[in-house]
This record gives C-alpha cells, structure tokens and sequence, in this order.
C-alpha cells in the first residue's frame, strides 16, 4: 500500500527484533472473541486516478453552472490562487499546533500576523487564534460573558442568524443558561423598546449580529448604553467580515464573534470554517482559544509562542475555559493570507463593489410589480425583498433557468411568509443580475 | 529560606500572621519553588468572605495553576494589588512583599489548630524525602 | 556539533518580520475585475455606518512580497512532510495528497449549505458513503458527521447521553473519568453540565472494575473511556466495564482519539461501546495544519439515534438523499451548516484508498510503537509493562538522576531533527515521555529516532547541560514564556502608537 513505507523483509526484521513471530502477536492483549476475523467490508482499495474519478463524479452531481444569489451566513468571495499556494505547503499543511514554539515559528507568527488584522478589522483590543466557526465562537462568547459577570439570563435578537440561535441554546441548555429572544422593528433590527423591557440586572450577555440576517446594519453604540446600564455585555456576531472593508468597526461592542468564511475560505457546503472572538484586553484571561503572544529568546530575539495557556483545557481541565483544543488554524491562515494580499485597499475595493452590487440588484428587482423592499435599514450585500407569491416557488421557476434562488425566510420565520433574502457579491456578473430579475419577473407572471 | 516563627502554616502550603486584629496570608516558598516563575495571581476583591479550607483564588505560572485555600475565615479587608503588576515577587519575597490578602479573622481560635514552622517544615522534609524516593 | 546526528542540521534563518513591517501605501498585491454595475456612493448608502478610508494599519504590500513573507514564514517550521512527528495520541500520520486535490473540486469546494438539496446530491453522497464506512469500522449502528473537532464530538456524545437519562426521567449528576483522561474530557463533562469523578487508574494503568462498580452508582450517567488509554494500552476488561455500568443504567463513552490501534482489528461496538468520537485528523489522515481544522464524528448505538443533531441524512423513494431538521428528539444544533466538508472529503478519500485493507495500517502503527519500545527498554523507564498498542509511554526517571528532565530530552531531540514527542502527559506517569509513531513511518526513520533517544540518553549522563539548554540548532533559542504570559503582547501595533484605539 502506498502509504506504508515498509517492504516485508523490513517487518519480518522489525518482528525478529522485537521477538515475536507474526504480528498478530501485537493484538494478544484483545481477547480473543473481539478480534474481528474478516477483513472490514469497506469500498476500495482505490488507486490515485480512481479516487479523483470517485470525486470527480460526485462534484459533477452537484450546482456547477448555476448562478447563485444564497448568502446566508456563506459567502461567495474572489480569491488569489496564491492562498492556496501558500496553504499548499507542507511545512504548514503537515504541521502540529505550535506547543513546541522553536520548530513552529512559522504557525506562531502568522497566527500573530492573524490575531492583528482581526483586531484592525473589529477595533477590539486583542483576538483569537480562531474558534471552530462564527456560530460556536459566538456561543463561546456568550459563555465569556457569564464568567466576566456572573449572571445568567442572555439576551439575543431574532435577526441574529437563526442556527447561531439555535446552537446557542443547545449549549446553554446545558450550561443553566436561559436564553430569551428580543423581536426586530420595522427597520429590521434589534427592537431597543424590546430589550429594555426585557433587561434587569440578571442578564450577562445581549447579542446582535450587524449586519444582521436581514443583511441590516445594527446601530450598535445605543445597545451598548443599554446593556451597560444593566451590567450586561454586549457581544456582537458578523457573518460577512467583508464588510467591514467599508463600515465602522464595532469597537464600542465589548466582545465581537466573527466568521472569517468571507475571508478566502471557500464554501465547501458548510465547513471548516473559521470563527474569531475579539474583546477587550482586561477580558483576555476569559477568553477562550489559543493565542498567541510576542516574546524574546535567550538572545534577545523575537519569537512567538502559544501563552495564557492556563486558561485551557490542557492545564486547567474542569475548571477551562473552553473544552477546545483543535481550533482551525489552517483557515485562519488562509484568511491571513487572503487579507494580506487584499491589503487596505482591495478590501475596501471589493466591499464598495459588494455595495454597488447589491444596490443594483434592489433596483432592478424593484422594478418588477408587487416586488417590495422590507426593511428600512441600510444594508451591505444582502436585502430582504417582499414577492407577491410563494418565494419557493419563484425558487423553483428560477431552477429551471439555472439559478439558485435567494433564501427562503419562511423557513426560519414564519411571519415572513413570502419574503426572500437575496445576496449579490462581488462575484456576481450584471448579466447574471440582470438574468436573475427577469426570471423572477417571469415566474410572477406565470398564470396562478 | 527561613521559615517566620510567628507564622502559622497549612498543609497546603499557605501562611497566616495576625497583627493588631488583621491576619496577612500568603504561600510559601515551598509553594512558590515548585510553582515556578508565577505569571498571575487571582485574589477576591475587599469585602469578599473567606471560608476555612475553601477556595479564594489561584495562582498560576506558565505550565500549571494552583488554587489557594484559606486558613482561616474572615472578610478580606484588602488585596495585594502590587501583584497584579508585579507577580513575581511571589517568587522573590513569598513571606514578605508577596502576601495575598489582608483579612479581619471571624474566629481568631482557628489558628491554633494550623502548624507552626517547626512543624510545617518538618512537613515539607517528608515531602521531599518522598520526591526524591 | 555531534557526528550522530544525521538529519537535518542548521535552522534557515532568513530573517523576515512582521508583514506589517513590510507595509508601505500605494502598494497592491491582487487587483479585481471592473466593477460592472454603477459605483454606489457608500457614504450616502450606509450613512453613520461609513468607514472611508479602509482599515487602519491593514498591510498594504505587492504580490511577490506576500509569496516570499509566507514561504520563509513556512521554512521555520517542522512537518510531517520533512519526518516523524512521535506524539503521543496525535497520530500525525502522512497525509495524502491526493485528499488536497479532490477537497478543492470544483463542485465540491464551490457548494453552498442551503443551496437546494435536489442539486447537492453529490455532497450527500458522499457524507453518506461516509457513514457508512466509518458505522463499519466502528461496529456501530448510527453516526453524526456535525462535530467540528474532538472536543465537540465528545460534547456531542455527552449531550447523547444526558438526553438519553433525561427521557428516562433522571439525567443524573456525574461522569467518571479516569485520571489519565486527556484535559478535554473533563471540560467537556462540565460544560455538558455534569460534575466530574476521577477514577484512579491501577498500578498496571487499567481500569479498577471493584472500584469501578463501588463508583457506579444511580447518579453516575456515563463512564469517559478512551482505549486504549493514554498508556497506550488496551482495556482488555472493556466488556466487563460496560456490564458494570449498564447494570447500574449508565453508559460507557469511548474516546476514539487512539482509534489507530483498533481500525480493522477490533470494533469498539462490539466491545460494548454505547456513543463514542473519532477524531479524522488523526486516525484518517486528515491534516493538522497547524492546529486545525479537524472532525470529531460521533457514532452511536441504536438507542441514541433519535437524539442525534439536526439536520440528520436520509434517503428518500428512489435513492434520493436529504438532509432532515424535523427530529423531535434531537439535541439540536452543535454549530452552523452541516460539518466540516472539506475535512470529510480528505477522511473518505484515506478510507477509499486503503478500503478493507485498512487493518495493515494499524498493524503497521503497533509494529512500529513496540519495535521502539523494545530497542529503547533499559535506555529509558518503563512505568507500565503491559503491552503497548500503538503508542508507548516511558518515563525521566532514569534521565533525572542526573538533573534531565523529559522537556530537556524533548528539546534536545529537535537537535536531532525530529519533533518532539508528548511531554508530561498522561498526568500519571511524572516525567512522562508519550511516543506514538504511526504507520506512516518507516523502518530508517524509527532507526533514525532510537538512535538519537539513545544518543540523547549518553548525553544525560556525560553532558548533561547540552541537554539542558537544548535546542541549540533552531532559528529562535527557548523562548521566554513567562514574560509572555506576564506581559502578554497580542497584537502587532504601529510604532508610536502607545494605547489600543479603535481604529
């Protein structure tokens, strides 16, 4: 097999050597009746060529050729062929997480590089190495906001992402966490006549997400007020960190979740991803993940090495911060890199192309009778527009023609029954736009 | 280093000395040598209640944490704030400029079951002798 | 320098600082097609929430300078793809190529979460497949692909269980974890909300099954087991144990992190195993990265299936594959969007290129672990000698007679141009030394490493302090750890900018 390095001459001398005969002896120790006497019925063995055909095919039975107007928490990006080149290799690709800081300098400075430009981008003091994605760090953020404070009830906005909602509860199930949601206005964002009433001095965190799963834009600094005059955090999750190429970090938030997904992680139907908590540094001894630190060698060199550690499971065990031990280093490297060769200015280019984009696409899609705009606040790639008839079934008009369709809100709220959230990026050609409108403008045409 | 004789000293390698009605507590060298350079100290703030033998704060170096038990019950009156700068004179004064926390005791009586240094580091003998066994 | 040493010797030591040091205005490195629809006036659109400008301090340098920056970055780093990495319970086998290729697909790499299931049913497929081989391979009856990490299987597979007690009527309060656990079962446990009891392991590091049925009582949910265990040896009573506690309604958790052992040879389904993770970035290849991502999959008996996290794959009339949210019972959600695909893709590609010979890798891991640990018997301390599996443990005690220490050894090693293997874990062993090899190591490269362990061994006794002060050959001397966590610095900042502003 070409993944063991070993002729049988070299294991008969390896057997010899350890003084046994064949290597079944090795397995004496499990009892006889759980030693498994038939090979495991598994496809394969498959040659090279023939695991890329395997996978080949499988890709072929999927969306290739479709235009696609799904946002959503995933986002369609341009990305460098160099992220990959550099992602590529081995000596990051096959490394260990970076314990041993002398033979990891590589790992350790780039995760440095990566906990900088998470800072710049939110305005928050000090960053992560990375979480597993947006929906648990913003969950791990929410724990943070217990341990800071004490208290138990969390506050969370129904236009925050519904499966960050829904994994939120799944751990604070569990944590004796109670989690009450707070409705949107008009405007489609966090309703602050809701959450004052809803706030008493029991409430650890409040979570919005800006711009929200309606793709609008949270005045935050006001929320803060609020929430601070309670003694309660604020924490705030973002979905789409491209946007902050061109809107005002959210500095004034006392913890920040991200998703780095729009940062040159492809979609990959779901994963891996890349979430980041970024916070305040008089909060870094409660904040979970791995960080990394600058420091001096024996000389007097700079280096880098893994700190705080304490705060891990490793060390400290029950009483961690956080369970995690593998975070999503290799992501996180690659949004280093994807941000680097951005530099300031691609990132604004590309967030002011998002900008323009998506504001052609209302127009156009305005222009269409029955075709409403729902909410009122400023938006940055995604919008929420009102059809006259079922979303899905415009959806399934707009398969025909090779397009994926917006996402259907009904599925996560039920009062939005016949709205649609549709994204434009900057990946999105005008022809596809304007192909889009069209086959929307003939669906709502067909007769009833 | 010297072991104070008018300390009194637990099993878990704290310290306690009163001194016109205000007990000072800390660890000892013992404590702080098999720490290791100590990189952060956590201690409750003014007001909060110490419980005999119960938690009330950790000290940590780079590779391990140590939860700190309280000899005695009392309120404390202050902590040592020096340290949150300055935590290695845990390490260089552990008896002395490292103290943790300043306490009004509750029940004074308590001392008098804790070890006095010729006790405490007759313990500390044993627990060397068995180290290197 | 010493002869013996025969791999690689000199650290590249290209300097290279920060990329921000590199930073200079006007500079481009990737430029993006014209924008085809009208410009929008941003600040007009978004109003108070406009940033002109870009962010501040963001790098700003050319295409070349950003290549070059990483590449030298990468040459200070050790890798599988340079040699052996011997840590223990990591499993850092060699990780195929060819799992990279088919990961980047288009059709694969390209595919949205929501995106409607009748045009996904590639990437369904394949996480079906999936399931499949790794229900084989585990002997169990349902399987999650969800979890983004151990750790989250394991927080999974207690979520399982509490479930389970709670239909029951009873969730109970705690969870048994033997004391040579790694550190995230017992964080695991608590974040679950249980409390968590420590079993002591036996002089021979197994399990004590009297002592194991006194602990078990009606509060007790589950029993934290990994096998074999962070001795790596095998619980040869495993069975006995999931009597003890199923006889008392609590459930055994196997920790699959050593699954590199048993892949072909044993299934831990049959050996009474209720809910167990599998780690895909150790035992299937999947690579680490430097640090992630991984894929922690959880595998059940049938009894658990109806708690399994949404959404859960069927197959519909005609061979149809979906996902489906409506399971009354569930736990619900883990994270966002169903797994980690792309981790997957590598861990079925493993499995597809070995298929039912499989086993031959783990016999291959357990040749390589004993042929180590026979040629290094008597050269180090052997604190448990039942039979190793896949990895063995030894301990410093030889080596602190005269002042070293397994971090010292550790250091040293690098010297030789390996990585080090797993100091002071498990918890149990003082001075521990964890090697575990992998299959993917030949017979020069385990030649390689006893040499320069026996060497290393010599050098305790006659140069102590060239151990000491190792390693001597690295880009970076040992660095300063504690002034790092006293004063930790976490971010670059511009020069003369003295406090953290916002922007």
């Amino acid at each position: 097999m070409r993944y063991l390095p070993k002729s049988p001459a070299e294991r008969q001398e390896m057997l010899a050597a350890i003084g046994v005969q064949s290597v079944e002896e090795l397995f004496s120790t499990i009892p006889e009746a759980y030693r498994l006497k038939k090979p495991l019925n598994l496809p394969g063995p498959l040659s090279e060529p023939e695991v890329i055909e395997y996978f080949q095919a499988r890709a072929a039975e999927n969306s290739l050729g479709y235009a696609s107007f799904l946002g959503a928490g995933v986002y369609n990006h341009l990305s460098s062929v160099i992220t990959d080149t550099v992602l590529q290799r081995g000596e990051f690709l096959t490394s260990y997480t970076p314990y041993q800081a002398e033979i990891s300098q590589g790992t350790l400075q780039a995760i440095f590089e990566f906990q900088t430009l998470m800072c710049q981008l939110t305005g928050q003091e000090v960053a992560n190495a990375s979480m597993y994605d947006g929906s648990t760090a913003t969950t791990e953020a929410v724990l943070m906001a217990e341990r800071l404070t004490g208290k138990r009830r969390v506050l969370v906005a129904r236009s925050v992402h519904p499966e960050y909602r829904e994994v939120l509860k799944t751990y604070a199930k569990n944590s004796g966490l109670s989690v009450e949601e707070i409705a949107y206005t008009a405007a489609g964002t966090a309703n602050p006549k809701g959450l004052q009433s809803a706030l008493r001095n029991d409430v650890c965190a409040v979570v919005v997400q800006s711009p929200n799963f309606f793709g609008a834009m949270e005045a935050l600094s006001p929320l803060v007020e609020t929430a601070h005059t309670w003694g309660a955090l604020l924490v705030t999750a973002i979905t789409e960190g491209v946007s902050l190429g061109v809107m005002k970090p959210p500095a004034e938030a006392d913890i920040v979740a991200m998703e780095a997904q729009s940062f040159g992680l492809a979609p990959s139907y779901g994963g891996p991803f890349a979430g980041v908590i970024a916070s305040k540094e008089k909060f870094v001894r409660q904040m979970p993940g791995r960080l990394a630190g600058q420091t001096v060698d024996l000389d007097g060199r700079r280096g880098f090495v893994l700190t705080l550690a304490t705060r891990e499971q490793h060390i400290r065990r029950e009483k961690a911060t956080s369970n995690i031990c593998t975070n999503q280093a290799l992501c996180a490297l690659a949004a280093t890199v994807h941000l680097t060769l951005l530099g300031k200015e691609g990132l604004r280019e590309m967030a002011e192309q998002n900008l323009a984009k998506a504001q052609f696409a209302l127009k156009e899609l305005l222009t269409i009778p029955g075709v409403k705009r729902t909410f009122t606040a400023p938006f940055f790639n995604e919008f929420v527009v009102e059809l006259p008839r079922s979303v899905k079934m415009v959806n399934a008009e707009l398969l025909k023609e090779k397009i994926v369709g917006p996402f259907v809100l009904g599925s996560a709220y039920p009062e939005l029954t016949k709205h649609a959230l549709v994204c434009v990026t900057e990946t999105t050609s005008r022809a596809e736009i304007e192909r889009m409108v069209a086959a929307v403008r003939r669906a709502l045409q067909q007769p009833l | 280093m010297a072991y104070p004789t008018e300390y009194r000293y637990t099993k878990e390698h704290e310290w306690i000395v009163v001194k016109g009605g205000v007990a000072t507590i800390g660890i000892t060298d013992y404590a702080q040598h098999e720490l290791g350079d100590v990189v952060f100290v956590e201690l409750p703030k003014a007001g909060a209640k110490l419980a005999t033998g119960k938690i009330f704060g950790s000290v940590e170096s780079v590779k391990a944490v140590s939860e700190i038990f309280a000899p005695a019950s009392g309120d404390v009156v202050e902590a040592n704030a020096a340290l949150q700068d300055k935590p290695e004179t845990l390490n260089s004064d552990p008896h002395g400029a490292g103290w943790l926390v300043k306490v009004k005791l509750t029940n004074p009586a308590e001392l008098s079951s804790l070890l006095d240094a010729a006790a405490y580091e007759a313990f500390i003998a044993e627990k060397q002798k068995e180290a290197s066994s | 320098m010493n002869d013996n040493i025969k791999k690689v010797l000199r650290h590249p030591t290209q300097s290279e600082g920060l990329i921000f040091e590199r930073s200079s205005p006007g500079k481009r490195a990737f430029d993006l097609p014209p924008l085809d629809v009208p410009a929008a006036d941003a600040a007009k659109a978004l109003g108070e929430f406009h940033r002109g400008g870009g962010v501040e301090g963001f790098p700003e340098v050319s295409e070349i300078e950003v290549l070059r920056h990483f590449t030298r970055l990468s040459t200070w780093n050790y890798a599988i793809d340079l040699g052996m990495y011997p840590l223990g319970s990591c499993t850092m086998k060699y990780n195929p190529r060819v799992n990279e290729f088919v990961a980047r697909l288009a059709g694969l790499a390209t595919e949205h979460p929501y995106q409607p299931q009748e045009l996904s049913q590639g990437c369904l497929k394949i996480l079906q497949l999936l399931e499949k081989c790794l229900l084989e391979i585990t002997g169990m009856d349902a399987v999650t692909l969800q979890p983004a990490a151990g750790a989250q299987g394991e927080l999974t597979g207690i979520l399982l269980i509490r479930a389970h007690h709670e239909k029951l009527g009873n969730p109970r309060k705690t969870v048994l974890i033997p004391d040579s656990a790694h550190g995230t079962n017992p964080a695991t446990a608590i974040i679950a909300g249980y409390q968590v009891q420590n079993i002591k392991s036996s002089d021979e590091g197994q399990i004590d099954i009297a002592h194991l049925d006194q602990q078990v009582t009606g509060d007790v949910a589950a029993l934290m087991l990994t096998n074999p265990s962070t001795l790596g040896i095998f619980e040869q009573r495993i069975a006995e144990i999931a009597k003890v506690l199923h006889a008392k309604g609590a459930l055994l958790y196997m920790d699959g992190a050593n699954m590199n052992a048993l892949t072909g040879v044993t299934r831990p389904g049959d050996l009474g195993v209720d809910v167990m993770h599998l780690n895909l970035h150790k035992t299937f290849s999947t690579p680490h990265g430097g640090g992630g991502p991984g894929a922690g999959p959880v595998a059940t008996k049938k009894f658990l299936e109806p708690y399994l996290p949404v959404p859960v794959l069927v197959e519909k009339e005609g061979g149809r594959l979906a996902l489906d949210h409506h399971r009354k019972e569930t736990i619900g959600r883990v994270r966002a969007f169903g797994g980690n695909f792309g981790v997957l893709v590598r861990a079925l590609a493993y499995i597809l290129a070995y298929g039912p010979g499989v086993r031959r890798a783990t016999e291959d891991a357990v040749l390589n672990a004993n042929y180590i640990r026979k040629r290094l018997e008597g050269v180090f301390d052997l604190p448990y000698t039942r039979p190793s599996m896949h990895e063995v443990v030894f301990s410093d005690a030889l080596q602190r007679k005269h002042g070293v220490n397994t971090m010292d050894i550790a250091k040293r090693l690098i010297d030789y141009g390996f990585h080090p293997y797993t100091t002071a874990f498990p918890l149990i062993v003082p001075g521990a030394l964890m090697i575990e090899p992998t299959e993917s190591e030949s017979k020069e490269e385990c030649d390689l490493f006893i040499d320069a362990m026996k060497s290393i061994a010599r050098e305790a006794e006659t140069h102590p302090e060239l151990v000491k002060t190792a390693p001597h050959t690295t880009r970076v001397q040992r660095l300063d750890e504690v002034a790092a966590a006293r004063k930790p610095l976490l971010r670059w900042k511009p020069p003369g900018k003295k406090s953290e502003t916002a922007d």
